[in-house]
């Protein structure tokens, strides 16, 4: 099971990983969106697994550790917050450049020339 | 009491005199003055404990944890700089009305003035050496502020750059210095530090202790090689030069040396670090002086040469030495700030103080003129004088240095050099300004005297001089004494104040300065044709240079890191990221731990799978963005099963209810965007960003694996035992969030809050026209709002509003609250807007979101509060049963109307987030939405 799970989280941050580094605001939301997924399992996890222990009194023989749970929780709303605040941002970087490359206009700062390849527009 | 009022009231002055500003120049001076004449009289009770020696002390602890107190000690020492500040400080107030004109922004400059003299009684009498860095520092800012008080003069900015650079950057040094010299005391306190001299020398750390607290003295006090500062900051107006640059400022660095004598001094760092700086300011400042054709320039580098003096003085390390140091200090203080005063009159009554061109004063302004060739003739070491004094016990302390070999020659003769070229520029001063035939065209012509109350004050610093000069020991006598005595730390050797000690060599050297300096001015043609052969180097240009030169290297590194580019930093973040992080976790040991491998079960195995792969494919199909969308949420949802599966009801649900709104708003967002990627990074770079996306998941992988195999113990057995008996909840995830950690959820509400705002503002006013179709051919659907999905939408609301009420109820004692209710809430409102349409919907939900959120922060912050009414801490809850018919017993809970602040709180965030995307489109009114397709 522990193994199954660190495969999850590690494929969350990978596919994360490399959407993150992607040129246009979009992938990057997505890969960001993966990776707080991952981040709160893991965080979720550091509580380990447990099967049938709900920390609600009353209800289990054992309890799972409700701490990380708390955390997660906020930490998945706080999270939620953060993805629609930099969708909002990307949109207004599409509204305000008419564009939607990560660095604002696309080649306009960036030193080193990157288009090899026209966008197929 | 009185210590930290002499400190404050001129801060109060400061903030009070600007009043009088309408009053006109003299009704501000007077009330200036009212701060120094409070101190005066609040110090006088002081003197005869200062007198014996003693000390006054007021300490009130500040953050004692770091060793800074609100700490005053007043010492012979500290008294003697206040007295110079408080008298000096007022003279130079009566000064300044008469030489500011009208016009000009005289509550600023008093205003200034007052702080600057509340900064430096900071310094002086601070027991504290951080409290002192405080004011040091602040004396620093002031300065700035008074150099450039002519704002529009590019010298006058250029020249108050300079200074604060190079003591600001003494500052910094100096509070490295202070806190190493702390670290080794165990204690900031002025009397710790002081008792402690030992120690301190010898530790290992003490040369570099010495080293940076010197820094700081060093650039303060104007000392070679930092002392260009000095002469460029005579671009202040006249009264600032003789306060702060010849009186007080510049004696900061002295008096920092004479405070840390008994604790730095006497080792062979300080004497070579001090008496060599000294000795070559001494030289430098006296020789360039000579050649200044300004005024003031004059007088500048001659108080660099003197601050060397007395520099030198101090690096001597003999206990008569410093005795002679402390009274140069005086002496300086009263002929170098007459000498700037009646610069400044010469300057205010002819227009220029070129030395070229201002000749002959003699004729037009005899009593000025009087008056600065008596503190000139201080200056040069001419008998009967104050400078005479403290420059015969120089000579004879240079005398009397034991240095090996030839080298005991050679403070004798840089002191007599010294004062060659001394005699030689104060005869400059006297000849060429007061004789020397005629003015030469003067923009003020003819010039007269000054009005009379100008005049008063070097009257006094004159007299002052003359008093010293002739009768020391009643004069000067008791507060040398008691200056000396703590700066020494308590044995004060045998000297002896007066005019004439008889023939010695020290008269002899005296003699041969006198004469040789005339006789240095009666060829200075020479000397000038000498000099004008190298090239005069202008340390404005230079610095300047320098500080371009470092700027644009900065620009250009911060350019090469900084390019704009998010890609760029990404890669670079996540490259240190793996970087740093590689080692650390390497040394733990990755593997798999105690606690071992449990089975997986069948459903739970086809679940990660699908995991898995989606999230792989969002990845590998990112760039068709809907598809890249729909795999999101596919792993979402199985994120949310997994809570579910590992025993988290409450994240489950939590999970479930974000993942809608957040895919809702993805596609909200995807509307207005390109609906694909196109293919921009070489083959070369996505191998990379693959690589190092495998290495991060790699990474995560043996982590996660490392740690949940580890045992481990956990703080949650008190969250368990106590949630019932303490919280009265049996969800103890809940409790967590509204009762034990209540504070932390009150912060994350917060940070929702800000979010949603911050959401609104920037898109308050930003319009976004939808591409036509979604970019691949296929126009939107133009059934808007379907009719199936409105005729479901609409009772869903109640259905869904009762779900969430039951669900925010419960939430106390079974999976739910606040969060999740909030969310299934907001779900449910986001279903009719899609449905039915923004303006319909809009129509009919009549509050603002703003509101909302505003509400559920004041309803959280309430329910914290009201513990505060019963004498509890903040968001301490309570609880009880309440028995109704029907319904039965019941329990409420305070946390209760907390978790509704969440709960509406979340409402508000979630739906003004959305609503400000929604309204983006200029046709809101009949947008289409995509999920209707």
């Amino acid at each position: 099971m522990e193994l199954v799970f660190a495969l999850i989280i590690g494929t969350l941050t990978a596919s994360g990983v490399y959407l993150l580094l992607r040129a246009r605001t979009f992938p990057v939301v997505v890969g960001l969106t993966l990776i707080s997924y991952a981040v709160n399992l893991f965080l979720f996890a550091t509580g380990r697994l447990s099967t049938g222990a709900q920390p609600v009194i009353g209800s289990a023989d054992t309890y799972a550790d409700p701490l990380p749970q708390a955390l997660v929780l906020t930490a998945i709303v706080i999270g939620f917050a953060m993805t629609a605040f930099v969708v909002v941002l990307s949109l207004r970087n599409l509204a305000d450049n008419e564009d939607d490359h990560v660095d604002g206009h696309q080649g306009s700062r960036i030193p080193q020339p990157k288009s090899e390849e026209v966008p197929r527009q | 009491m009185s210590l930290p009022l002499v400190v404050l009231l001129p801060f109060l002055g400061a903030i009070a005199a600007p009043l009088f500003a309408q009053g006109g120049r003299t009704a501000i001076a007077i009330a200036s003055s009212v701060p120094a004449l409070i101190a005066l009289a609040a110090l006088y009770p002081h003197w005869p404990v200062l007198a014996d020696g003693g000390v006054v002390r007021f300490h009130q602890d500040w953050l004692p944890a770091i060793g800074i107190a609100v700490s005053f000690r007043l010492d012979g020492l500290s008294l003697l700089f206040a007295l110079l500040i408080l008298v000096i400080g007022l003279l130079i107030i009566l000064y300044a009305r008469y030489y500011l004109k009208p016009k000009e922004n005289v509550a600023k400059f008093y205003a200034l003035l007052l702080c600057f003299k509340g900064a430096m009684l900071g310094i002086v009498m601070s027991g504290n050496l951080l409290l002192m860095l405080v004011f040091w520092e602040l004396t620093s800012l002031v300065s700035f502020l008074l150099i450039s008080f002519w704002t529009h003069k590019q010298d006058a900015r250029r020249g108050a750059r300079m200074a604060l650079a190079v003591t600001g950057g003494g500052g910094l040094a100096l509070l490295a210095g202070i806190l190493l010299i702390g670290r080794m005391v165990g204690s900031y306190e002025l009397d710790d530090v002081l008792a402690a001299g030992e120690l301190i020398q010898g530790h290992a750390l003490y040369p570099i202790a010495l080293t940076l607290v010197l820094l700081g003295a060093f650039t303060k006090s104007a000392q070679f090689p930092f002392h260009f500062w000095l002469p460029h900051a005579m671009q202040a107006p006249t009264p600032v030069s003789a306060y702060l640059h010849s009186a007080t400022m510049v004696k900061a660095g002295v008096f920092l040396m004479a405070r840390l004598y008994p604790v730095l001094a006497g080792t062979e760092q300080w004497f070579y670090m001090v008496s060599f700086t000294g000795m070559a300011t001494l030289l430098l400042g006296a020789y360039v002086a000579m050649f200044k054709h300004d005024l003031k320039g004059l007088l500048a580098h001659s108080t660099v040469s003197h601050l060397g003096l007395i520099t030198l003085l101090f690096g001597m390390g003999t206990q008569l030495a410093a005795v002679a140091a402390v009274f140069h200090v005086i002496n300086h203080a009263t002929f170098k700030a007459s000498l700037f005063m009646a610069a400044g009159i010469i300057d205010h009554e002819t227009g220029t103080r070129d030395m070229r061109r201002i000749n002959g004063l003699w004729r037009y302004m005899p009593h000025t003129a009087t008056l600065a060739m008596v503190a000139a003739s201080s200056m040069a070491g001419v008998p009967l004088l104050n400078g005479f004094l403290s420059k015969e016990m120089f000579f004879a302390e240079s005398l009397a240095l034991n240095l090996p070999g030839l080298w005991a020659w050679l403070p004798p003769i840089v002191a007599t050099l010294a004062g060659i070229f001394a005699v030689a520029y104060s005869a400059r001063f006297i000849h060429d300004v007061f004789f020397n035939g005629k003015p030469v065209d003067l923009p003020i012509y003819p010039p007269h005297e000054p009005p009379r109350y100008m005049k008063i004050p070097v009257e006094i610093l004159v007299f002052a001089c003359v008093m010293v000069g002739m009768f020391p020991a009643v004069s000067i006598g008791p507060l040398l004494y008691a200056a000396a005595s703590a700066t020494l730390g308590g044995d004060v050797p045998e000297y002896h104040l007066a005019v004439v000690h008889g023939f010695n060599l020290p008269l002899l050297m005296s003699f041969v300065a006198f004469f040789g300096g005339l006789l240095m001015y009666s060829q200075r043609q020479r000397f000038f044709d000498f000099h004008a052969r190298f090239r005069e180097i202008d340390e404005k240009a230079v610095f300047e240079a320098v500080v371009s030169r470092v700027s644009s290297v900065a620009h250009s590194l911060t350019g090469r890191i900084e390019n704009g580019s998010l890609q760029r930093y990404l890669l670079l973040l996540l490259i240190s990221v793996i970087a740093v992080t590689l080692a650390p976790l390497l040394d733990l040991g990755l593997f798999i731990g105690e606690r071992g491998l449990s089975p997986v079960d069948a459903p739970t195995a086809i679940a990660a799978a699908v995991m898995i792969l989606a999230s792989v494919l969002t990845a590998v199909l990112h760039r068709e963005r809907f598809y890249a969308l729909t795999l999101l949420s596919v792993v979402g949802l199985i994120v949310a099963l997994a809570f579910a599966r590992f025993s988290a009801p409450d994240l489950a649900m939590t999970q479930l209810s974000v993942e809608v709104v957040t895919i809702v708003l993805l596609m909200l967002a995807l509307y207005y965007m390109p609906s694909w990627t196109p293919l921009e990074s070489r083959r070369s770079q996505r191998v990379r960003d693959v690589a190092i996306a495998l290495l991060a998941g790699v990474g995560m992988t043996l982590v996660t694996l490392a740690m949940l195999t580890q045992p481990f113990s956990s703080i949650s057995d008190f969250f368990l035992e106590n949630s019932k008996p303490g919280g009265g909840g049996t969800n103890v995830v809940n409790v967590i969030l509204v009762d034990f950690r209540g504070f932390d959820t009150l912060g994350e509400i917060t940070v929702l809050a800000i979010a949603a705002l911050g959401i609104y503002a920037m898109l308050k006013d930003t319009a976004l026209t939808p591409p036509p179709g979604d970019g691949l051919g296929h126009p939107w659907t133009r059934d808007a709002h379907p009719l199936m999905l409105k005729q479901i939408a609409r009772p869903m609301l109640p259905l869904a509003l009762l779900v969430s009420v039951f669900i925010f109820l419960r939430g106390h004692n079974l999976p739910g609250g606040g969060f999740i209710a909030g969310l299934i809430t907001s779900v449910a409102l986001i279903l009719q807007y899609i449905a039915s349409g923004m303006v319909w919907t809009q129509a009919r939900i009549a509050v603002k979101y703003h509101n909302v959120i505003g509400v559920g922060l004041v309803f959280a912050v309430i329910a914290g509060a009201g513990s505060l009414a019963f004498g509890y801490p903040f968001l301490t809850s309570t609880f009880g049963y309440i028995t109704w018919p029907v319904v039965g017993t019941f329990e409420v809970a305070s946390a209760m109307v907390f978790d509704l602040g969440v709960y509406l709180t979340v409402i508000g965030a979630t739906l003004l987030a959305l609503v400000s995307i929604g309204r983006l489109s200029p046709h809101s009114a009949i947008k289409p939405k995509r999920e209707g397709t």
